[in-house]
């Protein structure tokens, strides 16, 4: 059976499954959610509006036995930036998707009332139901509840509170396979879930499957690729240390932005570090390696448990652990795991709300290092609904206009996370120049700059770092097309057998012959569809630049300053 | 010369986190790693008072010297 795309309108509540138009047919993911995004929203729209649409697509290799391919995507235009976006997560609603035979999802209009609704799909269509038992409840609760209401094979997709009270850093939490959730992070499409009043979406695949056109030649790319991911020792590291491994020596860099951008080095950075979790964690049973959704091989998730060994987390990632610990100067890794919950289960975004705090301290509205103060905002005015609550889940910047900060880090209104754009150079053309506001996965330079992972370059130079970030920015969202996490870049950037098993699995899967050029066009297509969105929703070059105060306050200890011109940056788009 | 020696990810199993360290002048990076049986194959990144170095970069008096494995993350 073809693929198909499943609509829903919540104006009138109708549902209907769609032939795939013959030029969404060659993308997935990220490049199929930008591509009808650009296609059906009125770029002038409002994020929260009834012409906004919630599109979310699984990859290409999703819901097949190709390792590391259940990552889902989500795009809209965002409340948070006003720009286009996509945001990927794993979990398993990526594999019951594809495996239910829905190409996409389209969500669009608005209900007229003030009821909600749930959706539930299957691979005989969608079904639209009035909500009320969950609402006002956080994401934990509605998993435990929709799991009993159907079965625990089910995938979910669910908001908190955040995204029922439409704040711009609301998430959508993707179940993952112990009924943990994972989520679509950035740039608020929580809210826009919200907008369309869906609480949740059940995902039944029932005994469905994937299907492969050559099933011999997609086994054998597969065994070559898996075996390019596990040899890579960056895939050992991450499932021993998980992400998190990046606090020492991003600290050691010199680039772990502190006490709201003010230093590039935190005291307690060995607090709160990944060699310190990975001990905390063994010590109190926990599980150091872990996956967030099934066939995944690298495994940087992991299990977090209380002090009493009870389970607390999972999937804490550096950024996370970064932006409530180093950015808010708070050294204590129970109490950011106690927070990575209590933003899961209200469905904000970690990197946004926190560094929302970080400003929020600088702004006297509470101490730097006051992780109590912060859980309690967290618990009674974020989840809540307050005044000081949504000024906090609006975000970074959000804060920053309501308590006349300058030191405001955004770009496109999206905090900037875990790297100094002043210490670590190409990750700030990142941040200026990507589709999405800041986001260091648009165009993981870190890699090269810090890691020595796919060359080397001086992070202090500014020197190749817009060609850097330009082709790693192409790579990625070619990969964010095929539904695989993006871990597996590491891998391709270093082994040749790589990119070219990921290439053969595609054609095996479609029956078609795409060449590694044709991925890379694929790439730039997508960046380029995404700006032209942003062009035409009032964006220009100059909204690609850094807040004023990287180029004004040197950062310690190498007392950098941002010193890209204008000019330098816009060069970005040459191609 | 006195070098501080800092160690990250499994290179701190059976040795040490920060070591102060009473090295000859004119010791090279490398040479610190190999007097720790650390394999030079598996060092990813070598950072001498936080900037990258290479195995053939001389320490000096007073350096602040930081050996990791190859690591990744985002
Ligand atoms: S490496 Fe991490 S993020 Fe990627 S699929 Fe595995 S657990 Fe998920």
């Amino acid at each position: 059976m073809a693929d198909k795309i499943f609509r829903v309108n919540m104006t009138d509540l109708s549902t209907s499954i769609e032939d795939v138009p013959a030029d969404w047919a060659g993308h997935g993911g990220r490049g199929l959610t930008s591509t009808i995004v650009a296609a059906e929203v009125p770029p002038t729209s409002h994020p929260l509006g009834p012409n906004n649409k919630l599109i979310f697509a699984p990859g290409l290799l999703s819901g097949t036995a190709a390792a590391n391919s259940g990552r889902i995507s989500a795009g809209a235009k965002s409340p948070l930036t006003g720009t286009i976006k996509e945001s990927n997560s794993g979990g398993t609603s990526a594999q019951k998707l594809a495996k239910m035979g829905c190409k996409a999802l389209i969500i669009e209009g608005q209900p007229q009332d003030d009821s909600w609704y749930s959706l539930s799909l299957t691979p005989d269509g969608v079904t639209i139901s009035k909500e009320e038992e969950l609402i006002g409840k956080g994401n934990f609760a509605v998993v435990e509840s929709v799991e009993k209401r159907f079965s625990d094979k089910i995938g979910i997709l669910s908001i908190g509170q955040g995204g029922e009270m439409l704040m711009s850093a609301a998430n959508i939490s993707v179940k993952d396979p112990d009924s943990h959730v994972r989520s679509l992070g950035r740039g608020g499409l929580g809210a826009v879930m919200g907008s369309k009043k869906i609480k949740f979406i059940a995902l039944d695949a029932g005994d469905a499957k994937v299907e492969i056109s050559d099933m011999d030649a997609f086994k054998a790319a597969n065994k070559t690729f898996t075996k390019a991911l596990v040899d890579h020792p960056v895939s050992q590291a991450l499932g021993t240390y998980g992400t998190n491994v990046l606090v020492n020596i991003i600290n050691e860099a010199g680039g772990l932005p502190t006490k709201n951008f003010t230093a590039g080095q935190f005291e307690g950075h060995e607090q709160i570090s990944g060699e310190t979790m990975h001990d905390l964690i063994v010590e109190r049973g926990g599980k150091p390696k872990h996956g967030c959704h099934k066939g995944c091989v690298i495994q940087c998730s992991q299990i977090y448990n209380d002090l009493k060994g009870n389970y607390k987390t999972s999937g804490i990632e550096y950024e996370s652990i970064w932006a409530m610990g180093a950015d808010c100067t708070v050294d204590n890794l129970d109490q950011i795991a106690e927070m990575d919950h209590i933003l899961d289960d209200i469905g904000i975004d970690t990197i946004e709300t926190a560094v929302a705090f970080g400003v929020a301290m600088e702004g006297g509205v509470l101490d730097f290092g006051d992780s109590n103060e912060m859980i309690r905002i967290m618990k009674e005015e974020i989840a809540k609904g307050t005044a000081l609550g949504r000024v906090i889940g609006n975000g970074a910047g959000s804060v920053g206009r309501t308590y006349g900060v300058t030191r405001v880090p955004v770009v496109k209104n999206q905090a900037i996370p875990a790297y100094d754009p002043r210490a670590i150079k190409g990750i700030g053309i990142t941040y200026a120049t990507s589709t999405q506001g800041a986001d260091h996965t648009m165009g993981y330079t870190i890699a090269t700059e810090i890691l020595g992972v796919g060359g080397s370059a001086d992070p202090l130079s500014k020197e190749g770092m817009v060609e850097l970030s330009r082709g790693l920015q192409i790579a990625t969202a070619a990969i964010d097309s095929t539904g695989m996490c993006l871990f597996i870049a590491f891998a391709a950037l270093d082994d040749e057998t790589c990119l070219p098993a990921l290439v053969d699995m595609l054609n095996a899967r479609f029956g078609i012959n795409l060449t590694a050029d044709d991925v890379t066009n694929l790439g730039m297509s997508i960046l380029k569809t995404e700006h032209a969105f942003n062009i035409a929703a009032g964006f220009t070059n100059l909204d690609d630049r850094l807040p004023e105060f990287f180029e004004t306050e040197p950062v310690p200890p190498h007392n950098a300053v941002w010193d890209f011109s204008g000019e330098e940056i816009d060069t970005f788009w040459n191609f | 010369m006195q070098v501080q020696v800092k160690l990250f990810a499994f290179f701190r199993e059976g040795r040490f986190i920060k070591e102060d360290k009473e090295l000859p002048t004119d010791t090279t990076a490398g040479q610190v790693i190999d007097d720790l049986n650390i394999d030079r194959e598996e060092v990813g990144v070598l950072m001498l008072n936080s900037r990258h170095c290479k195995f053939d970069t001389v320490l000096q008096e007073g350096d602040i010297y930081a050996i990791f494995p190859v690591i990744g993350g985002g």
